[in-house]
């Protein structure tokens, strides 16, 4: 066995990527997701709801594009671009999505909101001109248990 | 939930894969996009000791034409696919992958990953029985290439060997021409699908030949409804014709049945979409 290959199940190694636009390093084992890379490294605002792919709480951007975080391994985002909630904007000073999410009251728990935030925010940069039936499509990705969902396809511009 | 512990080692080529897939034994499996391994992994249905992630690996991905047809590499995303310019019967594929799941899982989920899963209910293996492709695959005895309709064996059944890897799938050339009609039913959008039809033919001066109908999550693999298929061969779709094939395709085929859903009800499915795909393909929509 060429061992040197394989990194061991008990292993901790450190993932190299960039991460919100800063270089940095996840610390992670073989059988650890994005979502629990990202949460050790103490970025908590990404969700874990139902661990499985299903709910889209857990939502990141890899590379430009929206996955679901705990559906990648953390090995797999070495080297590549990864964005989380926390990269949208602080308290003070709110991304455009976070603003029109909080003007639409479109959450009451507020854990499904990281990841219908980051759904938002792609598609504003991608599709700005994304018509209800595509802002509906998309959001169609994420449950929430709160809201009904109107105030968030509100929100993102899908009624 | 939380995956069982495995190594992990990142392939730098399709051959290094198979090398670490052939040593790591029978226990070891191919990761790409993650996408219905992963969750197999988080509820412990699979215990692999080894993944060999393929996920990057350039020779993979692409798309191309040559002599045998459009060669799909097995990288290639659903998202990819969803939005890529192909023609005629080819865009069967198309219509298939935009049914795949969500936004973030197209953008991961690969097509070589579904093919070699193989979820009888899964979108892509019923649109590729409907262009007669073909699976390319390799493992260090080399290569082979599959019938679609071989290698579709079961529920996530194929006849992939333990160390062998899907490289590419061919379409062949011929399915430029013609058009395509894919549908489905599920409970929510996104939900995998209860029944699903994938509809191709080629349509000449108001008569139809070459007709494919693949159901799909109606057997333990997706199966061709041959019995519809020749009602329809060489006539002229006219409304008469396309009823006796719905019928024809539902009395022919064999349901599974499952907790939420009968042999019947997915019976009176397989007569809907296969009405609804046929006319689709006479009025030229796709």
């Amino acid at each position: 066995m060429s061992d040197v290959r394989w990194i061991a199940p008990d292993a901790r190694v450190r993932v190299e990527l960039v991460l919100n636009g800063e270089q940095a390093a996840l610390e992670a084992a073989p059988r650890w997701t994005l979502a629990d890379a990202v949460r050790a490294h103490g970025l908590t605002g990404t969700h874990l709801g139902c661990e499985d792919g299903v709910c889209g709480a857990c939502t990141v951007l890899l590379d430009g594009d929206p996955v679901r975080a705990c559906l990648v391994l953390a090995l797999q985002a070495a080297g590549r671009r990864v964005e989380t909630v926390e990269s949208l904007g602080p308290p003070d000073a709110l991304h455009p999505v976070q603003q029109a999410l909080r003007d639409a009251r479109a959450l009451q728990c507020g854990f499904c909101t990281p990841g219908f935030a980051l759904l938002g925010a792609w598609l504003r940069e991608r599709e700005p001109d994304a018509d209800a039936h595509r802002v509906r499509e998309v959001v169609s990705s994420n449950l929430c248990r709160c809201t009904g969902y109107q105030p968030i396809v509100d929100a993102l511009g899908g009624s | 939930m939380k995956a069982p512990p495995f190594a992990y080692a990142r392939a730098g080529s399709l051959d290094d894969a198979l090398g670490l897939l052939a040593e790591a034994g029978d226990e070891a499996k191919l990761l790409a996009g993650g996408q219905s391994l992963v969750p197999l992994l988080v509820h412990r249905v699979v215990r692999p000791t080894h993944l060999v992630d393929v996920d990057g690996l350039g020779e993979l991905t692409g798309r191309t034409r040559d002599g045998r047809g459009l060669v799909l590499g097995a990288l290639t995303r659903h998202a990819e696919l969803e939005h890529a310019p192909l023609e005629g019967r080819e865009r069967v594929l198309s219509l298939a992958a935009a049914r795949i799941g969500h936004v973030p899982i197209r953008a991961r989920g690969t097509l070589g990953g579904s093919v070699a899963h193989a979820d009888p209910a899964a979108e892509l293996p019923a649109a590729l029985l409907s262009l007669d492709a073909s699976i390319v695959t390799r493992s260090r005895a080399g290569e082979r290439t599959i019938a679609a309709e071989d290698f579709f064996l079961g529920p996530f059944a194929t006849s992939l060997e333990p160390a062998e890897a899907v490289v590419s799938v061919v379409v062949p050339g011929a399915a430029r021409r013609g058009r395509a009609a894919f549908a489905e039913l599920a409970v929510r959008a996104g939900d995998f699908a209860l029944a699903s039809v994938a509809a191709t033919a080629v349509v000449e001066e108001g008569r139809v030949s070459e007709v494919r109908i693949v159901l799909g999550a109606i057997e333990a693999s997706p199966v061709r409804a041959t019995a519809a298929e020749q009602v329809l061969e060489g006539g002229a779709l006219r409304d008469a014709a396309i009823e006796e094939a719905a019928r024809a395709a539902a009395s022919g085929c064999d349901p599974v049945e499952d907790a939420s859903t009968s042999a019947s009800y997915r019976r009176a499915l397989v007569a809907r979409l296969v009405r609804d795909t046929v006319r689709e393909l006479r009025d030229g929509a796709a």
